[in-house]
């Protein structure tokens, strides 16, 4: 199969655990700089990457990221237990946003995470629904 | 610019990396929110902010941030630091608020994203960068 998964890993992330938000993307970051990916392509996985873990972090109860490589794509697949986003296309503006003062008070919040991993994925897929969760599937090719 | 530069121009403390000052940043960037420094940051930059816990150094290191520089006096967390240290990113502390500290680094010649996409031409930003 010409895009049988070489590679995959799955994370755990908890919601409001702002001691480790952000360590997957990093271990996602260490996987795809050892394999030789070139960097430029790292970097804007990373940020998606990065970008999707700090909203199941600040948003939701808990979820998963799961990275899969094959030979012709690195594909993020993110799933969240929590509110869910009631407007996709109004979430998705940059600047929107319906963070609370401790979130932040963290550096985040400024309503531009949906619409920055969209900017640097080479394809980006949302689907929610309210009171049970999101899931993104953020696709770079390589 | 050196990062020895920027150490003098702001009358910085070294709190990492004080054996990587002889490295250089070409962009400066001034934020407290990180998810403005994840849109809109370059890579190999000088990240100026406030915001002094884990994620300030967590940002960096996914956005490829050569150094911070805390600003207003403030210094980072001790997890901020230890993981600075692990990844190998400078970081800095002025006394100085944000408006001066990012004017004052502007004023010698180190530029914004926004320049280096066509704002300012090499040979504006070259005689003040030659004053270092």
């Amino acid at each position: 199969m010409p895009n049988e998964p070489l590679f995959c890993q799955r994370f755990e992330i908890h919601g409001r655990d702002f001691v480790d938000a952000g360590k997957a993307s990093i271990t996602i970051k260490g996987i795809l700089r050892e394999i030789g990916i070139h960097p430029a392509l790292i970097r804007r996985a990373a940020i998606a990457s990065y970008e999707a873990e700090m909203n199941v972090v600040l948003y939701a109860s808990k979820g998963t990221m799961e990275l899969r490589i094959t030979p012709k794509d690195i594909l993020v697949s993110v799933e969240d237990e929590g509110p869910g986003i009631p407007d996709i296309e109004l979430a998705m503006q940059e600047g929107y946003s319906t963070a609370s003062d401790e979130i932040r008070e963290m550096g985040f919040g400024a309503g531009m995470g949906l619409s920055n991993i969209k900017k640097n994925a080479d394809a980006f897929d949302i689907h929610s629904v309210v009171g049970k969760g999101t899931t993104l599937d953020i696709r770079f090719r390589l | 610019m050196k990062l020895d530069a920027v150490r003098k121009i702001l009358n910085c403390r070294v709190i990492t990396g004080a054996d990587k000052l002889e490295e250089e940043v070409g962009v400066g960037c001034g934020a407290d929110l990180m998810s403005d420094v994840l849109a809109f940051i370059k890579p190999s930059a000088l990240l100026l902010t406030g915001l002094t816990n884990v994620q300030s150094v967590r940002t960096a290191e996914i956005a490829e941030v050569r150094a911070i520089v805390y600003v207003r006096g403030k210094l980072p967390d001790k997890d901020a630091i230890d993981l600075a240290r692990e990844k190998g990113i400078v970081m800095l502390c002025t006394n100085l608020p944000m408006y001066e500290s990012c004017g004052r680094l502007h004023q010698h010649g180190l530029p914004g994203g926004s320049e280096l996409e066509g704002g300012l031409r090499d040979a504006e930003r070259a005689p003040l960068l030659s004053t270092l």
